[in-house]
């Protein structure tokens, strides 16, 4: 390991601030960053503090908030996630904004179509059985079924690295979406499977992925979008025999 | 520069575990709520509580909410309020079962039920022997329980004013509050939310720490809020430093590590958490923790190059446990310690994690301050719960899952307050004090035209190492007195900032230099209120107060069994007595604690 108190790096950052700029461009900053920065996310922060135009979410920087989602050189991923030692020696940083949602200033887009997505398929546990004085039980193996599904932090890595997203922002519910819709038809305290599916049954909200699989290549939690949809699928070709 | 007014029943400002109970509770009602919240919902950082939340459900072994009472209380170093820890423990079944049929995916016993695992200070029979009281979903409960609450949010269509920064109270003459001042950081616009009820949900300060295991957003906003609107802020000298946050990083290691069976080690591998409390050892309070791990440090027993940190060891696990009970730990350890922690042990050092103290209230939500009557009279409308309120159930000292206990019962209290006040029609919309909308414009207009100014970051972290230094895990009288001046110098600069990015649009600079001046209202409280402590309570611990038989561990109860309140209008302190009365049972009489 070589010791060193300073690194030096090369970033290239997409730059629009609407307030004064006619269109976005690339922005190109060396900067020296401490040794003790391990993340990208510690390299942004400290350029932040000598240029405090430079817009960005961030919030846990641990992976558990969502907020720092990026296009990091060409792929989507969080910052406090990435590790700077990742990046090859004289290269630049490449960040850009997340694709595929309209950008409001510099790496902050606005999310309003993807969560408007998400809440189409109804997040939330259906069932209207009376309530039990205690908890519901589940047992272990039921539970287990979730594993892979609830973890999702609403990045939006996953649905804006789709293609079928991009195309079709306000038809195809897109991964982060249909993981979602899983999670609550796999659990078993759901009983609202038969219209979640309904709700899915178009020639856009589920059917347009494709399985191209770009989700579960960029996911920082390590989930597989795709595996859900696929299950999804099943159960509509199941319930149309 | 202008702006407008929005009437609403109730306006709640954050929207993490607290935020979001409360509004869970307004929104069913059919009252008429905005929620304002500077980052999307579950990206608040209750979403990073890991280990669980306390509840006697006795789903693996016998236990009882009397039990967690007195773990409480002790734990507490007897500065909690008895009345409101009653209330808390009393209420916990119920609140972790309302998450389990909002959808929660706790992990689950092998009879179906909501799995449980042992925690710090969490004992059975009033203090016997550990007991498994923490619910857990593996070890992600604050993700799990945050997106449960965002989700029942969704169902009750409750209205989000999503990436709003709120700042300034809003109080007229009569000490009434009538809503919040708050910008849409998206187009710069200010908007006044007239409301009938004000509840103040907004996390916690930590980071006027330097090391601090609290997200960037942690920044005090709504205790800042009150402290300038004229609020006293109770027990601000008191700070949990949790025993294990990464070192270097500073990122959270859950107690369940240590509840699933993990050893602390120091360098000659030694398991040194058996000397300092042989009856619980490694599960010990917090504060008893992280003073244990400190002073190995001290004493030369460190580990690595600079003997600066001790080591969490869970090789002796079986892998399958890790996997299965700690995935997110294994996950942390590999990302932000560079080890794979079924295989070496991780590096850990005691870290700023949690504020005991706040916005004072009682076991309603309601903020209470001193008046002419009594020393706690309400203030009418407003409302506070999570860690930006102290009810007080933490005392000097919190018990971990205790934190994720109190959002979710003082959030739905403050919630169940604000919709009996509403329904009674007790409630207008009072005209708003003019004096308080030209606050905020004043303050957004400096920093528009502040010129020759201190930079926010440079004096941001110019107080984050004042008070490391000043006011950690030990405090020293002289170190004290000489942090409360650093931090006063520090918060003339900070009245002073400057920023470079003018813009109106999404600026991040703006809203860190808001953010920075309730920081500063934080660390002032913190630092005044702990140079007048001068006893040992809790995670208060200085070295003019000392282990001696008059006073068992410094702690002097003839003169300090009372509650700190700071006003921030000049500079001053005030106490009120503690509520050694519970609700129903016995007071749980003062003891020395010893685990």
């Amino acid at each position: 390991m070589t010791v060193s108190n300073s690194r030096k790096l090369h970033f290239k950052i997409y730059r629009y601030d609407p307030d004064k700029d006619a269109k976005p461009y690339m922005q190109d900053i060396e900067i020296e960053v401490p040794a003790t920065d391990r993340k990208l996310l510690d390299a942004m922060v400290t350029l932040k503090a000598k240029d405090d135009s430079i817009a960005f979410r961030r919030s846990c920087r641990e992976g558990v908030c969502g907020s720092d989602a990026m296009n990091i050189n060409g792929k989507n991923g969080l910052a406090c996630l990435t590790d700077l030692s990742s990046f090859p020696e004289g290269k630049p940083i490449i960040l850009r904004p997340l694709p595929g949602l309209p950008v409001i200033r510099d790496l902050i887009v606005d999310m309003t179509q993807f969560f408007k997505q998400y809440h189409s398929i109804k997040p939330y546990l259906i069932n209207n059985d009376p309530l039990p004085e205690r908890e519901r039980l589940q047992s272990p193996e039921d539970r287990e079924e979730l594993n892979g599904l609830y973890e999702c932090i609403l990045c939006a890595c996953c649905t804006t690295a789709c293609p079928s997203f991009w195309w079709n922002p306000d038809k195809f519910v897109g991964p982060a979406g249909l993981l979602a819709a899983y999670r609550f038809i796999a659990d078993t305290r759901d009983q609202a499977t038969s219209e979640r599916l309904d709700n899915l049954e178009d020639p856009y909200r589920l059917f347009r992925c494709h399985t191209i699989m770009n989700c579960v290549d960029v996911c920082p939690k390590g989930l597989n979008p795709t595996k859900a949809i696929g299950k999804i699928k099943d159960m509509m070709v199941k319930r149309a025999i | 520069m202008n702006y407008s007014v929005r009437k609403f029943d109730a306006v709640i400002v954050g929207a993490g575990g607290a935020g979001l109970r409360a509004a869970i509770q307004l929104s069913e009602a059919g009252m008429k709520t905005a929620v304002l919240t500077k980052v999307f919902p579950t990206r608040s950082h209750t979403v990073a509580a890991q280990g669980g939340v306390a509840a006697s459900l006795g789903n693996s072994e016998e236990d009882h909410w009397h039990w967690h009472m007195y773990d409480t209380v002790k734990g507490s170093d007897w500065l909690g309020d008895q009345d409101a820890i009653e209330f808390m423990c009393r209420k916990a079944n119920e609140v972790v079962v309302e998450l389990e049929h909002y959808g929660m995916p706790f992990d689950r016993t092998d009879s179906g039920k909501i799995y449980q695992r042992p925690f710090g200070g969490h004992m059975s029979n009033f203090g016997e022997k550990p007991v498994r009281r923490s619910c857990a979903a593996a070890d992600r409960t604050g993700h799990a329980m945050l997106h449960a609450m965002y989700q029942r949010n969704v169902k009750a269509n409750t209205q989000f004013f999503v990436e709003w920064q709120a700042l300034d109270l809003v109080r007229d003459a009569d000490g009434e509050v009538l809503g919040v001042t708050a910008m849409d950081m998206e187009t710069g616009e200010i908007v006044v939310f007239h409301a009938k009820a004000t509840i103040f949900a907004t996390g916690g300060a930590g980071r006027i720490y330097y090391s601090s295991t609290n997200a960037f957003i942690n920044t005090g906003d709504g205790v800042g809020m009150a402290a300038r609107a004229g609020i006293p802020l109770e027990d601000m000298e008191f700070w949990q430093f949790h025993p294990t946050g990464v070192a270097g990083a500073g990122v959270l290691i859950t107690e369940g590590v240590r509840g699933e069976g993990g050893i602390l080690r120091n360098a000659q591998g030694e398991r040194f958490m058996e000397r300092y409390a042989p009856n619980a050892k490694d599960l010990a309070s917090r504060d008893v923790v992280s003073r244990a791990m400190v002073t190995e440090i001290n004493e030369g027993r460190g580990c690595g190059p600079n003997k600066d940190f001790v080591l969490l060891d869970i090789t002796h696990l079986p892998p399958e446990t890790i996997m299965k009970r700690l995935p997110g730990i294994h996950e942390i350890a590999v990302q932000f310690a560079g080890v794979d922690a079924l295989k070496e042990p991780i590096p850990v050092v005691p870290t700023c994690h949690y504020q005991m103290g706040g916005i004072p209230t009682n076991y309603n939500g309601q903020v209470v301050v001193p008046g002419k009557r009594t020393q706690s009279e309400i203030v009418p409308g407003f409302y506070a719960a999570g860690e930006c309120a102290c009810a007080s159930v933490h005392g000097a000292n919190r018990l971990g899952t205790n934190s994720l206990l109190d959002l979710l019962v003082f959030g739905k209290s403050a919630g169940e307050s604000a919709v009996a006040e509403l329904r009674a029609g007790n409630r207008t919309h009072k005209p708003l004090p003019q004096e308080c909308i030209d606050q905020t414009l004043a303050r957004v207009n400096r920093l528009n035209t502040q010129k020759g100014g201190a930079n926010v970051h440079e004096t941001r972290l110019d107080m984050q190492r004042a008070m490391q230094k000043h006011a950690g895990v030990f405090r020293f009288k002289d170190m004290l007195a000489e942090g409360v001046e650093k931090i006063l110098g520090i918060a003339e600069q900070v009245g002073q900032t400057e920023i470079a990015d003018k813009s109106m649009v999404f600026n991040t600079a703006r809203i860190e230099a808001l953010e920075l001046d309730n920081l500063i209202e934080v660390a002032k409280a913190t630092i005044v209120s702990a140079n007048a402590r001068t006893e040992s309570r809790g995670a208060h611990v200085r070295d003019d107060a000392p282990d001696t038989p008059a006073n068992p561990n410094g702690r002097d109860d003839a003169n300090w069994l009372k509650h700190s309140l700071w006003y921030r209008e000049g500079n001053r302190l005030d106490y009120k007595s503690v509520k050694l009365t519970p609700l129903s049972v016995d007071s749980i009489e003062l003891k020395t604690r010893a685990y």
